[in-house]
């Protein structure tokens, strides 16, 4: 994976939760994936197509994404259910569009945020691709930002 | 004032409806997609804004930007794009489709304000 793709992502995810949830988030070396961890409660999930292909992961534990959601919205979200679904993925679907904009050299289209949730859950890149990892430390908590991306 | 907010993303739609709640506008109406948002539109006129995702599952929103755009009757909404879909050329396509502002998320209450003409 050319990792020129990665810068974009994490500017993209600074400024979303700078903006959206006005939490300074502060990212730590990137890593190459290497088997199946980490693992995750919750993942916001966007596929990029296009003149690169790949997909984007942000994933939190359970605890973080109840804050994230909730500091989100402005109101305290406390079960796992549809807000919490749904506030992940808009927040992978923002972090990705953003993203777009440094990587303006390659046509992409994003696709509509698939999220999981599952206590323990893995995620594999496409095949072919290599994943890197970001680690992202915040007042609401530490979270992961997986990166699969690769030119055509 | 009348604002229809037009995004599946029932996260995006609570966040639009509290900062334009905190600008004195209570008639707020909410379409999951483009499809919805038209039988809303139609059932609902006049509609002073409509702020519009792009990316949405059964009619995106640059056609139902068409759709409104080709109906006279609708000739007077304002329609402001509201997306994760940054990209220059992206801003350009929807302008030429007859949006009225475009607004990238992620978005601050005065960036809001400020693109809707509150």
């Amino acid at each position: 994976m050319d990792v020129s793709f990665v810068n974009p992502f994490i500017k993209a995810l600074i400024d979303t939760f700078k903006t959206m949830l006005s939490t300074d988030t502060i990212p730590g070396k990137p890593q190459v994936k290497s088997g199946n961890k980490p693992t995750h409660d919750i993942s916001g999930i966007i596929g990029l197509s296009g003149e690169a292909q790949g997909a984007i992961a942000i994933s939190f534990p359970k605890i973080v994404a109840l804050k994230v959601v909730s500091a989100m919205l402005g109101s305290s979200i406390k079960i796992i259910g549809p807000e919490i679904v749904d506030g992940i993925g808009e927040i992978a679907n923002i972090v990705a569009g953003r993203a777009k904009q440094g990587l303006s050299q390659y046509k992409l289209t994003i696709s509509l945020p698939n999220v999981i949730v599952g206590q323990n859950h893995a995620i594999s890149p496409p095949s072919g691709i290599r994943a890197i990892i970001v680690p992202f430390d915040s007042s609401l908590g530490n979270f992961v930002m997986e990166i699969s991306l690769k030119t055509k | 004032m009348r604002i229809l907010l037009v995004d599946d993303s029932a996260t995006m739609r609570r966040i639009q409806k509290t900062q334009i709640s905190n600008l004195g506008i209570s008639d707020i109406l909410e379409a999951t997609d483009g499809e919805e948002a038209l039988i809303v539109l139609k059932e609902n006129m006049p509609i002073d804004i409509i702020l519009l995702d792009w990316n949405m599952p059964v009619m995106d929103g640059m056609t139902f930007l068409k759709k409104v755009r080709s109906v006279a009757a609708y000739n007077d909404v304002k329609v402001v794009m509201c997306t994760s879909e940054s990209e220059k050329s992206r801003v350009i396509e929807a302008m030429k489709e007859g949006v009225n502002n475009y607004i990238i998320k992620p978005f601050t209450p005065d960036s809001l304000k400020e693109k809707l003409g509150l």
